[in-house]
């Protein structure tokens, strides 16, 4: 184990699954938001717009949009996420460009999410709302959005966890994060490969499970009594 | 005379391949007190939601206090806000206190300080008499203390007429005295009710207006006294005879 965190930089490793799934869970919750909200509302085009969106996005694999976001719109349209005369620019464009792919993909899934915590909103919540004169977008961000997160909790966790696991797609852009150390201490020190796997399924595992419990947890504390 | 306050004009709505409400008129004086009573599926309720366009209709006008229905956005909100509306299951706001549950539209909708809101809200919840339960939210309260708790949401937008869709349907037996008596003290004090209800009692206190539907018409409109005791229409003596038998 010594061996293998003085071979490789297995800290700046995991520190980069960990930035790169914090932004990318924030990304997807803003965009998902705008999505979930465009599906809901009261304009059709906005409504078909996030429909497509959606069935786009969900039903294309990961990998080829954070491959289409840095083959496709960086090199070949000459897209510049980070100023393309700075020494790191290489790295940061590769880095920044897999954080829009993850944003891509998941708001689909924040987006679906929402969306049934928005059903677990009984429809007289929203004409209630109306009825004292909020308007749309009034009714809501201070009745159905409220509520709706909260019936969300639970398929948001799941699409957290999704989300911080599939950041390792990212090394097929050649982000260094966990899953590029691991096929880096693979290819160089086979002979640990049992040790290696169990390492980065550890640290997995470690990221992911206490979120799961604690969001759980918050969801039955969170719920709406009715 | 004045105008009316609230007035139907040749409304019709279909859902689907039903027809809802057949040509409907109706019109409502300021400080009258209207109930609206039928069978179930007679169209009531739908009647009452158009007033303030819960519920689009197809054809025909619906004006309030002089001015047509507005159809979307702004304006449409601005009238809501003064139409209050009372519904059969409550519908508080399920994540906010009682307190938050009065202030929200005040507040968001009327632009009043939050201090203000506060104020006024805890004087309308002593008035429906829930004033200890302020800081609880809607699932802690009984059905009758949540009725009385959506008058008062609805009071405190200063509506000019109120809408009732059966406000006492969804409670137990014992509760439904004490919402009653909140609407009464109400319609004494001169506001405008539209009242879906079958509480007889409630309309003999209370009501200046019987108007009774029936598939998606209205059939007959009286005064209490007259319509309980004396209905013209045979479908009138037909479900009369039906709910006062037991």
């Amino acid at each position: 184990m010594d061996e293998l965190f003085d071979q490789f930089d297995i800290w700046s490793a995991f520190g980069q699954t960990i930035y790169l799934a914090f932004f990318s869970a924030l990304g997807a919750l803003i965009l998902g938001t705008v999505l979930a909200v465009m599906r809901v509302g009261p304009v059709g085009i906005f409504n078909r717009a996030g429909a497509a969106y959606v069935n786009l996005v969900r039903n294309t694999p990961l990998t080829l949009i954070v491959t289409f976001c840095l083959l496709a719109l960086h090199y070949q349209l000459k897209i510049n996420l980070a100023p393309a005369t700075s020494s790191t620019s290489i790295v940061d464009n590769g880095v920044r460009w897999a954080i829009v792919g993850l944003i891509v993909y998941h708001a689909a899934f924040v987006c679906e999410a929402l969306r049934s915590g928005i059903n677990t909103v009984p429809p007289g919540q929203a004409e209630a709302a109306r009825s004292i004169g909020l308007g749309f977008g009034q009714s809501l961000r201070y009745v159905v959005l409220p509520q709706a997160f909260r019936g969300a909790i639970a398929p948001l966790a799941s699409v957290l966890i999704a989300l911080i696991k599939n950041t390792t797609v990212a090394y097929a852009i050649g982000v260094a994060e966990t899953a590029a150390f691991m096929r880096d201490a693979l290819e160089f020190r086979p002979d640990l490969s049992l040790m290696i796997f169990l390492l980065v399924a550890g640290f997995f595992v470690l990221l992911t499970m206490p979120l799961g419990i604690l969001l759980t947890n918050l969801s039955q504390r969170m719920a709406v009594k009715r | 005379m004045a105008q009316p306050l609230v007035v139907l004009q040749d409304v019709n709505k279909h859902f689907g391949d039903l027809h809802v409400l057949k040509s409907i008129d109706l019109s409502v004086d300021k400080g009258e007190v209207v109930i609206v009573i039928g069978p179930s599926g007679s169209g009531k309720s739908t009647m009452c939601r158009t007033i303030n366009r819960l519920e689009t209709i197809e054809s025909g006008t619906i004006t309030i206090d002089g001015k047509p229905l507005p159809e979307e956005g702004k304006d449409l909100a601005q009238l809501r806000a003064d139409v209050g509306m009372v519904f059969q299951s409550f519908n508080l706001f399920a994540h906010k206190t009682i307190l938050d549950n009065v202030t929200l539209g005040p507040i968001k909708v009327r632009k009043k300080s939050k201090s203000q809101a506060e104020k006024d809200a805890m004087a309308l919840l002593e008035r429906v008499g829930v004033q200890e339960q302020a800081h609880k939210y809607p699932a802690q309260l009984s059905g009758g203390q949540q009725q009385r708790v959506a008058i008062a949401r609805s009071l405190a937008m200063e509506p000019k007429v109120m809408l009732f869709d059966e406000p006492t349907s969804a409670l137990d037996p014992e509760m439904i005295n004490e919402v009653l008596d909140v609407m009464v003290g109400l319609a004494k004090d001169g506001m405008t009710m539209i009242v879906i209800t079958h509480e007889m009692g409630f309309a003999r206190k209370a009501a200046n207006r019987v108007v009774f539907m029936d598939d998606g018409q209205i059939v007959e409109q009286a005064t209490p006294q007259e319509f309980f005791t004396n209905p013209r229409s045979a479908r009138a003596k037909d479900f009369l005879a039906k709910i006062l038998t037991h």
